[in-house]
């Protein structure tokens, strides 16, 4: 009787165009990675560009590296990681129809992915008080301790902690144009990739919505399931931005 | 004709009868459809209007070639009219053109679905389409854009003077319309086959769509991240593609062509999937060869993804690039010489009768060809060099995109249009619009072959007076060709009112498209189709879902 029922409501959340919820899972889970591969593409255009002008000027792109606080960004990779795990288990949690634990977890996501839109604002605000920003206020020359403020500076500080464990070679003071280049495609990259994160607590805070309506069943819980692809997706990206962009510093 | 051929819903009266046309009468109806029946109508009706526009700006340019000095004022009119030219045919009506409007029509008929699989994202692409395109409209009511469709850095970036920057945020929307229309093909040939719709069994036009939709996902993001950052570096004035400012203009006409490139076999494939199934259906036979046209369709699609640098031949790649690329251009020929032979060989002893999508279909097989030919040898290094940006290339990709595509395109208007209006267009004006159309095209593009032979550039206001002769022939023939299009627009808006009753199948086709009441009723099918018969069973005469397999169908 029980399993009558939930065959019942998951057969009225079948759209019309579909057969049977089989059918319409199969076409949504497809249509995720069709996106996917969309989504590759477009970062890899990015990509393609970035790795022929690190080829060009090797220099320039890897002091724009060594201005960067990569212990932030390592960081920033494990929250990412933390947060693929919540999503992960919230996957699970829908695929054994807890409602509860769906919220539980999608919750957690959140609250993880927050942290790394923080932390990653956190490092766009230290870069404009260093002058790091191109088209805004990108400068040739460094500012001084004062100008970016106690803030900014501890961050330096730690910086400078990491940086004697493994020394940077040969750091010039003076910014050259084409480091303002790595700059740009820096800023373009983790923009887009945290856009793609912003859009997905959006999405999250629907799937939340949907959860609390006890929507999601054992049988029926295709959007989560798909959401978790994307969220992973957005997850693998950071996995190829944080080397390519903050550990390529040494010549 | 001994046999008469099954069909279903024949007895269906044909009038009274609730299609997808009159279930409602509004316009919010309309504008909030999940009905790709609909969703397909809503598209042709916008990209007849951005090809009329389109069309405008072919008749500036051709205007004012008309006297080796130019007749516009500014040579700067002159580049922003073939701006409007290129980029509204281009993004906005032929990469559109068949996918959006038949492909949307007539995807799920030809595989027995009641809809695509994505129906609320099939009406979201409609609408990006719509703002994408006012962004485009904006930028050209503003003043215009004078880089050409091909935005090549660092003009566009750093020198030209126009509204660049809303005309790529324009065509980067445009995109995503694109990307989700290929995403929804590819979904829904995957999973929503009617049973016994088999791979082998789908109408070749749907192949060509698959082909289709794999580039519209895999390139169309490239092109939306280049001309995003075209705009970054015109916004920021931070080096990118500029050389001045350590940037690589070359890198640019890379990851441009890696898009654009393919864009071309967006254009041509689905006109190779309606001639297919128009030469099949005129013919009264099996098309020859079916698993090579069928597999021919995606080879082009992906060694299309190969070929791009043949537009940088004389931008400063290496010569050994070049050869490969040289190399790899010719390897496209072989699958779409395959499509040539096949029409050929089908039309061979087949019980060819010529109504107006045949004359179309014919049309585009000598012009396609000519195009195609000529595409070989720009391919050629060591030719290229000395055709690259002439009048030779126009020529030759209008005979693709031109005497190709929109002879395609408006043979398919004209045999599907009973299918989605339920009327008939007049025949005879048919066959004359068809005719005016080949004649016109030819006398119009193939006197700037001649032209590019003899040396005179593209995108140039004026020209040496010896060329003038070939460009009032060139002007004379637009002015015919553009009858040949009028004509249709006249003829088939007469016909929703005035035209005959089509009946569900006026041309006998065996194709599942056909085998339900002509216009369609909203859900398609009154029931889903068992397909058990092999496709274009013109010898077996059993149509695509009829419900009774004869003991000679596999």
């Amino acid at each position: 009787m029980t399993e009558h029922i939930a065959t019942e409501h998951a057969h009225s959340l079948v759209q019309h165009q579909f057969e049977d919820a089989y059918q319409q899972k199969e076409a949504a889970t497809l249509g995720m990675w069709a996106f996917l591969a969309t989504e590759v593409l477009f970062f890899g255009g990015l990509f393609v560009a970035y790795t022929i002008y690190r080829h060009q000027y090797p220099d320039p792109f890897r002091q724009g590296a060594l201005n960067l606080k990569w212990y932030l960004g390592g960081i920033n990779t494990a929250v990412l990681l933390l947060s693929s795990f919540t999503m992960a288990m919230a996957v699970h949690a829908a695929a054994i129809g807890s409602n509860a634990k769906i919220i539980r977890y999608l919750v957690l996501t959140i609250i993880v992915g927050g942290a790394f839109l923080g932390i990653k604002a956190t490092e766009y605000y230290i870069e404009y008080r260093e002058h790091l920003i191109p088209g805004l206020n990108f400068a040739h020359d460094p500012p001084s301790e004062e100008e970016v403020g106690p803030f900014v500076g501890a961050f330096e500080k730690v910086q400078g902690w990491f940086d004697r464990v493994v020394p940077p070679r040969q750091k010039e003071e003076k910014r050259s144009d084409t480091e303002e280049m790595f700059f740009l495609f820096y800023f373009i990259m983790t923009a887009i990739h945290a856009t793609h994160m912003i859009v997905g607590i959006g999405i999250m805070l629907v799937l939340i919505w949907m959860a609390k309506h006890e929507m999601f069943s054992a049988q029926w819980h295709n959007p989560v399931e798909n959401f978790g692809l994307y969220w992973h997706f957005v997850d693998i990206v950071w996995v190829f931005l944080f080397p390519t962009l903050y550990l390529l510093r040494q010549p | 004709m001994t046999a008469i051929p099954y069909s279903p819903d024949y007895a269906a009266p044909q009038t009274g009868r609730t299609t997808y046309l009159n279930a409602t009468h509004t316009i919010r109806s309309w504008l909030l459809t999940k009905d790709h029946k609909r969703i397909g109508i809503l598209y042709m009706i916008s990209i007849t209007i951005f090809f009329m526009i389109g069309a405008g700006g072919a008749a500036l340019v051709r205007i004012n070639l008309l006297t080796p000095a130019g007749i516009l004022s500014e040579p700067a009119q002159y580049n922003k009219a073939f701006t409007i030219h290129g980029v509204m045919m281009v993004f906005f009506f032929l990469v559109p053109s068949i996918p959006a409007t038949l492909g949307n029509f007539l995807l799920p008929l030809m595989i027995g679905a009641r809809d695509v699989a994505f129906p609320k994202i099939n009406l979201a692409s409609w609408y990006l389409l719509i703002i994408g395109s006012s962004f485009a409209l904006s930028a050209i009511l503003f003043g215009g854009v004078d880089t050409g469709w091909t935005f090549y850095t660092p003009y566009s970036s750093t020198f030209s003077n126009t509204h660049v920057v809303l005309m790529i945020v324009g065509i980067f929307i445009n995109g995503f319309s694109s990307i989700l229309t290929g995403l929804n093909f590819v979904v829904t040939i995957h999973k929503m086959r009617a049973p016994g719709m088999t791979w082998f069994r789908l109408p070749l036009f749907v192949w060509a769509m698959y082909a289709t939709s794999l580039i519209f996902i895999l390139g169309t993001p490239v092109i939306a991240i280049t001309l995003a950052l075209v705009a970054v570096e015109r916004l920021l004035r931070v080096g990118i593609f500029d050389p001045a400012l350590g940037g690589d203009p070359i890198l640019f006409q890379h990851m441009f062509w890696f898009y654009s490139h393919p864009a071309v076999y967006i254009m041509i494939l689905p006109s190779f999937g309606v001639i297919s199934e128009v030469i099949t259906c005129f013919a009264r036979k099996r098309i020859f060869g079916y698993v090579f046209v069928a597999f021919s369709s995606v080879a082009i699609a992906i060694i299309g993804f190969l070929v791009w640098a043949h537009h940088l031949f004389d931008a400063g790649i290496s010569v050994y690039s070049g050869l490969i690329f040289s190399l790899l251009s010719f390897l496209v020929a072989v699958p779409t010489a395959v499509k040539v032979f096949s029409w050929t060989a089908t039309l061979y002893k087949g019980s060819v009768s010529l109504e107006t999508p045949m004359l179309y279909a014919l049309g585009f097989i000598g012009l396609f060809t000519i195009g195609g030919l000529t595409g070989l040898m720009l391919a050629t290094l060591g030719l290229d060099v000395h055709l690259h940006d002439t009048y030779f290339v126009i020529a030759h990709f209008h005979y693709v995109m031109v005497g190709g595509a929109i002879m395609a395109y408006l043979g398919g208007i004209h045999f599907w249009w009973p299918k989605m209006t339920g009327k008939m267009y007049p025949e005879f004006w048919g066959k004359i619009a068809a005719a005016i159309t080949f004649l016109g095209f030819n006398l119009t593009f193939f006197p700037q072959f001649v032209l590019g032979y003899l040396g005179m550039p593209r995108r140039y206001h004026a020209y040496p007076p010896e060329f003038q002769v070939y460009n009032v022939l060139s002007t004379a023939g637009a002015s015919v060709l553009a009858v040949g299009y009028v004509l249709p627009l006249i003829y088939l808006l007469w016909s929703l009112k005035y035209g005959a009753e089509a009946g569900p199948n006026p041309f006998r086709s065996m194709s599942l498209e056909w085998q339900t009441p002509s216009p369609p009723p909203t859900e398609n099918f009154e029931r889903t189709p068992i397909c058990s018969q092999p496709p274009y069973a013109y010898d077996l005469q059993t149509p695509m879902g009829s419900p009774v397999p004869t003991a000679a169908a596999t």
